[in-house]
């Protein structure tokens, strides 16, 4: 096998660093986000919906504008953090962070939402009638009854969130140890006259960490399907 | 002591119900879409009531305007056709569930005598989805009855059962019913079902109140021929167990039930669908029917059809309800005042078809 530079390791690193932090944070956002869509009736759900889901089709470099936009130094959002609270998200790893929240959610709202969807609402019902109230039925009943739902979503946002490219780059641009994560590390070493060997070695590892994270979420949803019949 | 009125439309049928219950098992008894379970449903808040009004113990959980008292603040129990139980709790944590929302001060029942009187003990570690239909069941009882409610609502709870599932039900919720002391709203279409459990039956249909009253009173006076039924108390005798027979002992004579039923010395009620009953003017012997029961006739409605539906008065007060053809009333002469003897086949008494 040939040597990976420390560079393209620091590269694996933070990927993994950045998809964690960012399936830490997106699936929580993503299970009350799932609820607000399988329970929740209000005008412009459909339109919330959308927004929810648009970085799935929009050109990922148009995402990573917008978040330049919105949440650079100059940006209404990003200014406003700056100022207050010292919070810069803009080429920083943390931002890369955000950017792989936004491009992850789809996915994972997507397959939390059909498991709350999937959740039998006479026994929410029967919980009430228990006297547990909406918010300790949610966690008592709900919740658990969607974890594999929960955890499907959480892998396939984790292997999401470690191949983010195009919003991550725009956002935050390609910087060494800060924000060059394993695509951002594959595009520069495909750039350069001799980096077809890393690319390369690069691609196929995280074509294997993407297969692996696939599998694990089908195992995981055969295994549930299997204790829950 | 529950007081319920309802007037609301409900998809295509409007519902117009009022009525009160006390102690004990106020059953409310139809058809199907006769709007049992709509009724059942607004009381405990699973349905919206737009206008009427319910009140539990003197406390009002919804008037249909202004009050509306959440469903897990009701403390109403519900016991749903289907067992419902949580399929990631254990047993066990399934009936403490409930208990959880309870204050401390109003849990007035405890596990032990619940766990020991619906005979789940061995069951607690064990997951739903391993338990038969009649255990889940029983869980869902205990369950409810754990909450320590002031009221429980039993929706069908024995419509998803096989005929000996129900019949291992029925008997614990009698036992419920007598020893933990809740009012229960218990609704069925099953006349066997109500006529042993009701103190006061309710009878809907389409959406009204056609019917009220003690479950002799409304089965005595159904309009199908086959649904009349009568009740008759009595205190069981010890069993014959070479015949595998035992006595109801009433004042008009003795009820033979198939099977053996023990303890003996209590009080029971026995059904008797009135087709099941033929009147005799002498003490009839060399016929195989075993109950001979001594009465005198009391009403012998004026109707046109082939079959009329005679009320019987029995010695000790209860009253029969006989079918027989208007043929024979003309031809024995039977009229208000005769003494008869009601024979009854002992088959149609025994418990099993439940």
């Amino acid at each position: 096998m040939p040597d990976l530079s420390p560079d393209a390791w620091t590269a694996i690193a933070l990927s993994f660093k950045v998809a964690a932090v960012a399936t830490l944070w997106g699936v929580p956002v993503s299970v009350v986000l799932a609820l607000i869509l399988a329970r929740g009736r209000f005008p412009g759900k459909a339109l919330f919906d959308g927004l929810i889901h648009l970085p799935l089709v929009l050109p990922p470099v148009v995402t990573g504008y917008v978040l330049l936009l919105l949440l650079g130094r100059k940006g209404p959002i990003g200014g406003f953090l700056d100022q207050h609270f010292g919070i810069v998200f803009a080429f920083r790893w943390t931002g890369a962070v955000v950017a792989a929240v936004i491009m992850a959610l789809p996915i994972i709202v997507r397959a939390v939402r059909l498991s709350i969807e999937s959740v039998d609402a006479r026994l929410e019902q029967a919980s009430g009638a228990l006297g547990a109230g909406p918010v300790a039925t949610f966690f008592l009943v709900t919740l658990p009854l969607s974890l594999p739902g929960i955890l499907v979503g959480a892998t396939l946002g984790f292997a999401k969130a470690l191949g983010e490219f195009g919003a991550t780059i725009t956002f935050v641009s390609n910087i060494p140890g800060e924000t060059r994560t394993i695509a951002s590390a594959i595009y520069t070493a495909s750039q350069s006259p001799e980096g077809d060997g890393e690319a390369l070695l690069l691609s196929v590892i995280a074509a294997s960490i993407g297969l692996a994270a696939l599998v694990a979420s089908e195992i995981i949803a055969r295994w549930f399907r299997r204790t829950s019949s | 002591m529950i007081d319920v009125e309802i007037h609301q439309r409900l998809g295509d049928f409007q519902l117009d119900v009022a009525f009160s219950g006390g102690d004990g098992v106020t059953a409310l008894f139809g058809p199907s879409g006769s709007g049992k379970s709509s009724v059942i449903k607004i009381i405990a808040g699973l349905t919206r009531l737009r206008s009427g009004r319910i009140l539990v113990d003197g406390a009002v959980l919804a008037d249909g305007e202004r009050r509306r008292v959440p469903p897990h603040r009701r403390r109403i129990g519900v016991v749903f056709q289907e067992a419902r139980l949580f399929p990631h709790l254990s047993v066990r944590h399934n009936l403490r569930y409930g208990r959880l929302f309870t204050p401390r001060d109003q849990r007035r029942i405890d596990e032990g005598p619940v766990i020991e009187t619906l005979g789940i003990g061995h069951l607690l570690d064990r997951h739903p989805s391993t338990l038969s239909g009649g255990e889940q069941q029983r869980v869902a009882l205990g369950r409810a009855l754990l909450a320590s409610p002031r009221l429980l609502l039993m929706d069908e709870p024995l419509a998803s059962l096989d005929a000996p599932r129900r019949l291992e039900i029925l008997p614990l919720i009698e036992t419920l019913r007598d020893e933990f002391g809740i009012p229960i709203v218990y609704v069925s279409h099953a006349v066997e079902e109500v006529a042993r459990l009701a103190g006061k039956v309710v009878v809907l249909e389409a959406g009204k109140v056609v019917r009220e009253g003690s479950p002799a009173d409304v089965f005595r006076l159904a309009a199908d021929r086959f649904e009349i039924m009568s009740v008759i108390e009595g205190r069981l005798g010890p069993p014959d167990d070479a015949f595998q027979l035992t006595p109801v002992e009433t004042p008009a004579g003795t009820v033979w039930l198939n099977g053996l039923v023990r303890p003996e010395h209590r009080t029971v009620r026995v059904l008797v669908h009135a087709t099941d009953v033929a009147l005799a003017t002498r003490r009839p012997e060399g016929v195989t029917i075993r109950t001979v029961l001594a009465g005198t006739v009391a009403d012998v409605p004026d109707v046109s059809g082939p079959s009329v539906t005679v009320d019987v008065a029995l010695q000790g007060g209860s009253r029969l309800a006989a079918s027989v053809t208007r043929a024979a009333v003309a031809e024995l002469d039977l009229k208000p005042g005769r003494s008869v003897f009601a024979l009854v086949k002992s088959v149609a008494l025994d418990e099993r078809p439940l």
